[in-house]
Formats: structure tokens, C-alpha cells, sequence
């Protein structure tokens, strides 16, 4: 790795003021952080609205009790493919895309640790994205053993041809791993190496911390789920049997290998998205972050404990009365530093003088259902609440409430907060709160009627349903539909806004931190001069400057070497 | 929580602020207690006794579950009306870095929690008794608890019912071993412990019946035994609660609980029927032209052929 340049310096050769991005640069192989950063949003943003579509045909399908809009292998199908879009190629690079444009600005860095190797990361994801939408036009029709693709029914190939929708998925997620974990090398090292002078760890801003908790839980978790798919591709492709039973297998074998790593995977959704929380309260209350030494390391904390709470998706399965029981007492210490954030952005709002932005408003749309989604979260860690519950729409209502009302919203509020900085235009504010009133009551329309569904035992992945449940599943589809156009509002926001809007100054929202310090969008290498930091994160109600130096302007003598 | 950080500085502020506090917490304390109360109605009726202890649990972890809701959500929508910036106010708020007191409180009280709604669970895990996978390492739970059948109901008699439920791609069969009965219907007495063997023929298939709030996943290749006991006559639904494939949503089976002198009689007339093939709506929709809207034509499992058994619906 001697060509990828660890310092803070421009590679020799050539001045980092010449390179000038344009449209054209976001079509190629750039490895300009902040490129590949948009690159990574762009992408994810258009399998989001794939994946969308797949949940409204699954919405539509649910609207009557009998099967009667698609075929039962189809429905399948879409579920599957629906949970399998939405986390690898809208969650995962959409949160991939945030730490990537702003990471190595906020701690003061020129790029990423290996610009060449985080570009590489990028173009992986539209080939695993081919690959999924490939899929569907095999004759065996795309994977529709669900996301979790657990096996025998992941190994029954009806057409008994190894070119199948299930084969195609296992590639495409384990390429996805690849991906991840490249990524993951590289934020984590550029977070640890590439810090500017006095940015000391407990200077950094709370999102940098979560983005390295994160990262760090792909780097321990990503090869048992990659070790899984490896064995469940040859079951199903070469006729091993590592997990069938009928030939000495063992199918528990794969939801271990399998939950080992996709349970800690939501928090490495979620805890990015709680980084986001962090930096945008102090901004609209105008107040430092409450208690922030012990919020960044709560990161760290349920980043730990993340490992060691995964059968607790398995309470029903082969697993022992013992094991059900430890497995509920570790899930439940998460609640305790989760606990500790929440109450700290709560500790900030209180008090403040709250700006009602729209990244505001959606961050506070957000924690609402998150700590909803957080009080169903305790439910099903208990045991017998959860042998009842498990496989229902009580556990599909919670974990969106998750994944929707609080990670995709979370988004949502970062790219309204840092759009002025992508793109040097402000958004229109007015289409921005349209957008969150038609998310916020989509997301509850759709998604709290799952909660009593799921009470009352109604199971999720079901292609037909008891009449007796149809009342909220209609009103839960109405909720889809809404839910589905509520994103119109966002793209015609994104699109004029981006072509035609109000140029942005270097800091609109009178924001605390590196990337407002420089000009909006940032030039490429973002820093004439490296940053001297001299103070901590949030120094909000205290005026005092962040940094010595004024980062846009270039300093004459050589260039202040990065300190550990 | 809240009053402590604005900061109230004279000792009368002070007095009143916690007052305010206490008011607030006696009359969350009251809703909360009112929405667990109602969390029963959230549920299918109590057909067994295991039932009774799960809605109790469940109950109270939704009065907690409240409680911390309108908490946190009431402290944010008054700071959201009152915290509010005039139109053109751009000045910062308190420069307030954290609190010690509060932050060891707000740790402290959820340690706690946790550690209470872990022990209620444990208990009731324990209570219910409803056995499961076993057999990876026999542990023997150190706190002696009876089973549910002896804590909420009287159970009528010591000897326990066996049935073999067999599940496959998509029917499910009841096999009662000491008349030698087959059915598709699972027929069960009153106020008896019940013993099932789950076995499954091909796939992951999972046990559940709502109303009697358990749920077990079924192994193929392995037999797993799992204990209740019904309290309620009527029919309830037994569904396939792991995703077994295609035709996953039809494999539903009706559960009659009844006294046991209808049981017998049950049993007595079964057992006098030749075995005919049960109606299955997996295999009759696979044979039959699809109806719906839209088609695609993709590939599917067969669905094993339907049972033979003495009694069906």
C-alpha cells in the first residue's frame, strides 16, 4: 500500500486545486471521498425506491386474505428480495455513503486511508445490484427463502439447475460482505492514522465514534456470515450437506453462522444513524451534546455487547431452555447505553432554542419511533413474550420501526442537513416538511397496525391470511401506498434543488465542526491547510473557534505534520 | 429528569419543581397502569394455562413500556412547543456539557429494570415448563419452580397425553400412538397436560397456536417435545410459524379443545374410520389453474401428496 498516500499530504506530483468535479466525475472511477461518498447515496437512493416498489406489490398482495394478486412463488419472491434490497443495497451503502463523504472531513483528513481501495468498495455494490435484479429473470425466478435463507428450504431447487435465483442471491450478498468489509478496513484505519493535529479521540464528533463502532462490528462479524454463505452456496449449487439434515447436516449450524453476524449488523445500521442524531440536536437546540464522553463510548459499549446477543433471534428454534434464557439477558443489557443516548438527546433538546429545520424534524420524528421500537425491542427479548411473537408481524412492525421510522428518517435528516454541503445549494424547506409529515404518518399508517397483527398471530411471510386480520392489514397497505408517495416529494426537493436552488454559503445552519469551515461543496482534498483542532466538539453557547488555523487558507511554511 | 436542568436556584423553585415532578410521574404512573390493563384485549382468548402467565408478563412490560413512552415523548413534544427559537433568534442556548447526578441515575434505574423484567421472564419461562430442545447440553435450572398446569389451573390428572404432530410440505398430521390414530385435526382435552412429539418430514417447520401463545420450531431428522396445557374448549388455529416455501401460508390446521369425555368419544369414533385421503390445499392448488392476477410462472416445490388419516374436516 506505499502508493496510498497515509498523510495528510497531497500526492506529489500534482496540486490537489487542479481536479474539478463534475457531472462526468461521478460516472468514473474517482477516488475522491466526497465523490464516491454521493456515488454510494445516488446508488443506494435508486434500490430503495426498487426495494420500495417490491413492498407496495407486497402491500397490494395483503389487502385481501385470499392469494389472489400474484402467485404464491412469487409473493415469495418479492419478500425476499424486498428485505434483501433494502439492507444491502439501501441501509448498508447509504450508511457507507454518509461516513464516506463526511469521516475523513470531519476529523480533518484530505481523503480516505486508501482512496484506491474505497472506489473498488463502490463499484461492487451496482455489481452486486445486477446480479439482484438479474435475478428475477432466471426461469427459477429470484431467491424466495427469505432474507435469512434458511436451510433445507434455501437447498430445495425445484428446477434442479444450479444457475438459480437462490445461487445468484448467495453471490451477490457475500459480494456485498466483500464490499463492507473493504470499507470497513478503510474508515476504521482512516479514523484511526488520518486525525488532524489536536483532533484527539475524545474531540471527535459523535458520529466519527459511531461510524468506528460500527465499522469495527463488520470487521468481527462479516466472516461467519461470509463462512455461511460459502457452505449454504455449495449446498446449493454442488449438492454438499453441511446443513441438511436428511444427509447428517445440521440447519441450526447456519442460523448460528448466519444471526452471528446479521444480528450485530443492525447496529451497525443503527448506530451511524444514532451519530446523526448526535450531530444534529446540538445544531437546532443550539446547545453542546449531553454528556458526550459518556454517549461516544455507550457506542462502544453496544458495539461490544452487539456480539453477544444473537440467538436471541432463535428463542423459538433448536435452542435449548439454557441458552434461551442467557441469551435474554444480554439482549436486554443493550437497552442499557441505548438507554443512556436517548436520554442524553432528550438532555439536549430540553432547555434549548429549537430550530424546526426539516433535518430536525426528521431526527425528532425519529427518536419518538426509535424509543417505540426500543420499548417492542425489550418485549421480544423476553422469552415468553417472544415464543409467542416470534415469526409474527409483531417482530416485522418493530424491526420497522426501526429500519424505517428511525434509520431511513435518520437518513433522511442527514442528507437534508449536509445537502448544502454536497451540492453548494440549499433545499426548499417547504417541499422538505411536506416530505417529513408524509413520511412520519406513512411510516405509523403503515407499520403500527403490524403490532396488534402480530399480537393477535398473524405470521409474517404469508402469501394469504385469516379474514379475521383484515381490518389493519388494509389500513398497514393504505400506509404503504402513502409511504411510497411520500418520496416524490423528496426527489423533486433533491432534483430542482440540486439544478436550481439558492447557492449555499460554508455554513447555513451556524453549525459547530470541520466540514462548516470550508466552503460548500467542498473543494477537492476539502483543506488548503490541515486543521489544527483546539477545542471539542460542541462548543455551543461558549464562542469559541474550533480550530488555530483557518483551514481554507494555505499555509506557507511546510505543512504540521498529523499527531497520534 | 427533566426539572434539574434548568436549574432552579432558590430552595422554594426547588420544592415546587419536584412537586410538579411527582404529580407528573403519579398521573403517567396512572395511564401507564391503564394501558397495561387494556394490553389484554391486544391478545387472542387464554386457551391454555401458559397463556395466562405470558398476558401478565406481557402486561407489565407494556405498563413499564408506557410509562418510559410518554416519558420521553412528553418531555420532547413540551420541549418542541416551549424550547422554540424566535423567527429570528440566532443566539445558542446554555452551554450545559452533561450532569453527573442525572447520567448515573439514568444508568442505574435501566440496570435495574433490566435485571427485574429478566427475572420476571426467567420465572415465567421456568413456570411454564414447556420443555423444547434439550438435548445440546442438559443444564438443570437451579431455582425449583412448578410447572404452569399446577401454578394457575388445577390439572384434573397426573397422566399426560401424548400426540406425535408430524409436519411436511404442506399438511400437518396428529398421530394419537396408544389408539393409533391419524388426524389433521388436533383434538385435545381440557385441564390435561399435553405431551407432543414435533417431527417434521422434510423443512423447518414451526408449531404455533396463538391462542395458546407457544411456539416451537421443528427440526427435521429430530423429535422435539413440547408441553401445555389447554384450559379453554373451542377451536382455535395451529399455523406453520417457519417459513416452510411455497405454499407456507396454507399450512394452517384446526385445534379443538374439549372436554374429556367429548375427547374420548373422539377418539373411539376416529378410530373406527378406514383412513381416506384429507382435503389439502397446498396439493388442490397446485393442480389447479392459478387465479390470480398476475402470473409469472416461477417454479415451485411439489407438495407431498395429501395424508391418509382416520379423521379429517
Amino acid at each position: 500500500m506505499s502508493s496510498t498516500p497515509l498523510e495528510n499530504k497531497p500526492a506529489a506530483g500534482h496540486s490537489h486545486a487542479e481536479t474539478v468535479t463534475t457531472w462526468k466525475t461521478y460516472f468514473s472511477f474517482s477516488t475522491d471521498h466526497k465523490v464516491i461518498g454521493i456515488q454510494y447515496l445516488v446508488t443506494s437512493f435508486f434500490f430503495f425506491l426498487i426495494g420500495g416498489i417490491l413492498a407496495m406489490i407486497i402491500r397490494g398482495e395483503l389487502m385481501t386474505p385470499e392469494s389472489d394478486l400474484i402467485e404464491r412463488s412469487f409473493y415469495n419472491g418479492m419478500f425476499t428480495m424486498h428485505g434483501t434490497i433494502m439492507l444491502f443495497l439501501w441501509t448498508f451503502p447509504a450508511l457507507a455513503g454518509m461516513a464516506n463523504y463526511l469521516v475523513p472531513i470531519m476529523i480533518g483528513a484530505r481523503d480516505m486511508a486508501f482512496p484506491r481501495l474505497n472506489a473498488a468498495a463502490f463499484w461492487m455494490i451496482p455489481v452486486v445490484g445486477i446480479l439482484t435484479m438479474a435475478s428475477f429473470f432466471l426461469p427459477s425466478g429470484s431467491a424466495q427463502s427469505g432474507w435469512w435463507s434458511y436451510p433445507p428450504v434455501s437447498t430445495q431447487v425445484p428446477l434442479g439447475f444450479w444457475l438459480n435465483g437462490q445461487a445468484v442471491w448467495i453471490l451477490a450478498v457475500a459480494i456485498s460482505g466483500v464490499s463492507s468489509i473493504m470499507g470497513a478496513l478503510n474508515i476504521v484505519t482512516t479514523i484511526v492514522k488520518m486525525r488532524a493535529p489536536g483532533m484527539t479521540y475524545f474531540r471527535m464528533p459523535a458520529y466519527v465514534w459511531t461510524v468506528w463502532a460500527a465499522q469495527i462490528i463488520q470487521l468481527f462479524g462479516l466472516p461467519a456470515l461470509t463462512a455461511g454463505a460459502v457452505m449454504l452456496l455449495f449446498d446449493v449449487t454442488v449438492g454438499t450437506s453441511f446443513f441438511d439434515p436428511a444427509d447428517g447436516g445440521n440447519p441450526i449450524i447456519f442460523q448460528h453462522l448466519f444471526w452471528f453476524y446479521s444480528h450485530p449488523a443492525v447496529y451497525v445500521i443503527i448506530l451511524p444513524v444514532f451519530g446523526i442524531f448526535s450531530e444534529i440536536f446540538p445544531v437546532y437546540s443550539r446547545k453542546p451534546l449531553f454528556g458526550y464522553k459518556v454517549v461516544v463510548v455507550s457506542s462502544m459499549i453496544i458495539a461490544g455487547v452487539s456480539g453477544l446477543v444473537w440467538v436471541h433471534h432463535m428463542y423459538a428454534s433448536g435452542t435449548p431452555g439454557w441458552m434461551r434464557l442467557i441469551f435474554m439477558l444480554s439482549t436486554m443489557c443493550v437497552s442499557v447505553p441505548t438507554g443512556i443516548k436517548v436520554f442524553a438527546w432528550v438532555a439536549t433538546i430540553w432547555g434549548g432554542k429549537l430550530r424546526l429545520n426539516t433535518p430536525m424534524l426528521f431526527a425528532l420524528g425519529a427518536l419518538v419511533m426509535f424509543v417505540f421500537a426500543g420499548i417492542t425491542g425489550i418485549m421480544l427479548s423476553s422469552v415468553p413474550v417472544d415464543i409467542h411473537v416470534n415469526n409474527t408481524y409483531f417482530v416485522v412492525g418493530h424491526f420497522h420501526y426501526v429500519l424505517f421510522g428511525t434509520v431511513t428518517m435518520g437518513l433522511y435528516a442527514g442528507i437534508y442537513h449536509w445537502f448544502p454541503k454536497m451540492t453548494g445549494r440549499m433545499y426548499y424547506e417547504g417541499l422538505g416538511q411536506l416530505h417529513f409529515w408524509l413520511t412520519f404518518i406513512g411510516t405509523n399508517l403503515n407499520f403500527l397496525p403490524m403490532h396488534p397483527l402480530g399480537l393477535n398471530g398473524m405470521l409474517r411471510r404469508v402469501s394469504s391470511y385469516d379474514p379475521e386480520y383484515t381490518f389493519w392489514n388494509v389500513i398497514a397497505s393504505l400506509g404503504g401506498f402513502l409511504l411510497g408517495m411520500s418520496t416524490l416529494p423528496f426527489i423533486l426537493n433533491m432534483v430542482s434543488s440540486w439544478t436550481q436552488g439558492k447557492p449555499a454559503p460554508a455554513n447555513p445552519w451556524q453549525a459547530i465542526g470541520l466540514e462548516w469551515l470550508v466552503p460548500s461543496p467542498p473543494p477537492v482534498e476539502n483543506f488548503e491547510s490541515i486543521p489544527i483542532v483546539i477545542n471539542e466538539p460542541y462548543g455551543y453557547g461558549k464562542s469559541e473557534p474550533l480550530t488555530a488555523n483557518d483551514p481554507n487558507v494555505k499555509l506557507p511554511s511546510p505543512a504540521p505534520q498529523p499527531v497520534e | 429528569m427533566s426539572g434539574d436542568l434548568t436549574g432552579g436556584s432558590t430552595p422554594q423553585n426547588s420544592t415546587r419543581k419536584w412537586l410538579i415532578l411527582t404529580v407528573i410521574a403519579i398521573v403517567l404512573a396512572v395511564i401507564s397502569i391503564g394501558i397495561g390493563k387494556l394490553s389484554y384485549s391486544w391478545l387472542p382468548p387464554q386457551a391454555a394455562a401458559e397463556s395466562i402467565l405470558v398476558d401478565d408478563l406481557f402486561s407489565f412490560l407494556v405498563t413499564l413500556g408506557a410509562f418510559i413512552f410518554l416519558g420521553v415523548t412528553g418531555t420532547i413534544i413540551y420541549s418542541v412547543i416551549f424550547h422554540r427559537a424566535a423567527k429570528y433568534d440566532m443566539s445558542d442556548g446554555p452551554h450545559i456539557e452533561g450532569n453527573v447526578t442525572l447520567e448515573i441515575i439514568w444508568t442505574a434505574i435501566p440496570i435495574l429494570l433490566v435485571f427485574w423484567i429478566a427475572g420476571y421472564s426467567y420465572q415465567v419461562y421456568q413456570k411454564m415448563a414447556i420443555k423444547g430442545p434439550m438435548e445440546v447440553v442438559h443444564l438443570h435450572m437451579p431455582v425449583g419452580v412448578e410447572a404452569a398446569y399446577a401454578a394457575p389451573v388445577a390439572s384434573t390428572g397426573e397422566p399426560i397425553e401424548d400426540i406425535e404432530v408430524i409436519g411436511k410440505q404442506w399438511a400437518w398430521v396428529f398421530r394419537y400412538p396408544e389408539d393409533n390414530i391419524t388426524s389433521t385435526e388436533l383434538h385435545l382435552p381440557t385441564h390435561k397436560r399435553v405431551r407432543l412429539a414435533l417431527k417434521s418430514e422434510d423443512v423447518l417447520h414451526g408449531f404455533y397456536i396463538p391462542a395458546f401463545r407457544l411456539k416451537q420450531d421443528i427440526i427435521p431428522s429430530k423429535t422435539i417435545n413440547f408441553e401445555f396445557t389447554p384450559i379453554r374448549e373451542g377451536t382455535y388455529q395451529l399455523t406453520d410459524s417457519q417459513f416452510s416455501g411455497t405454499y407456507f401460508a396454507t399450512m394452517t390446521a384446526n385445534v379443538v379443545v374439549e372436554s374429556l369425555d367429548t375427547y374420548q368419544q373422539w377418539l373411539a369414533n376416529a378410530a373406527s374410520q378406514p383412513p381416506t385421503a384429507a382435503p389439502n390445499q397446498a396439493a388442490a392448488e397446485y393442480a389447479e389453474e392459478k387465479n390470480e392476477a398476475i402470473k409469472v410462472g416461477w417454479p415451485t416445490i411439489k407438495p407431498a401428496p395429501a395424508p391418509l388419516v382416520n379423521y379429517h374436516n
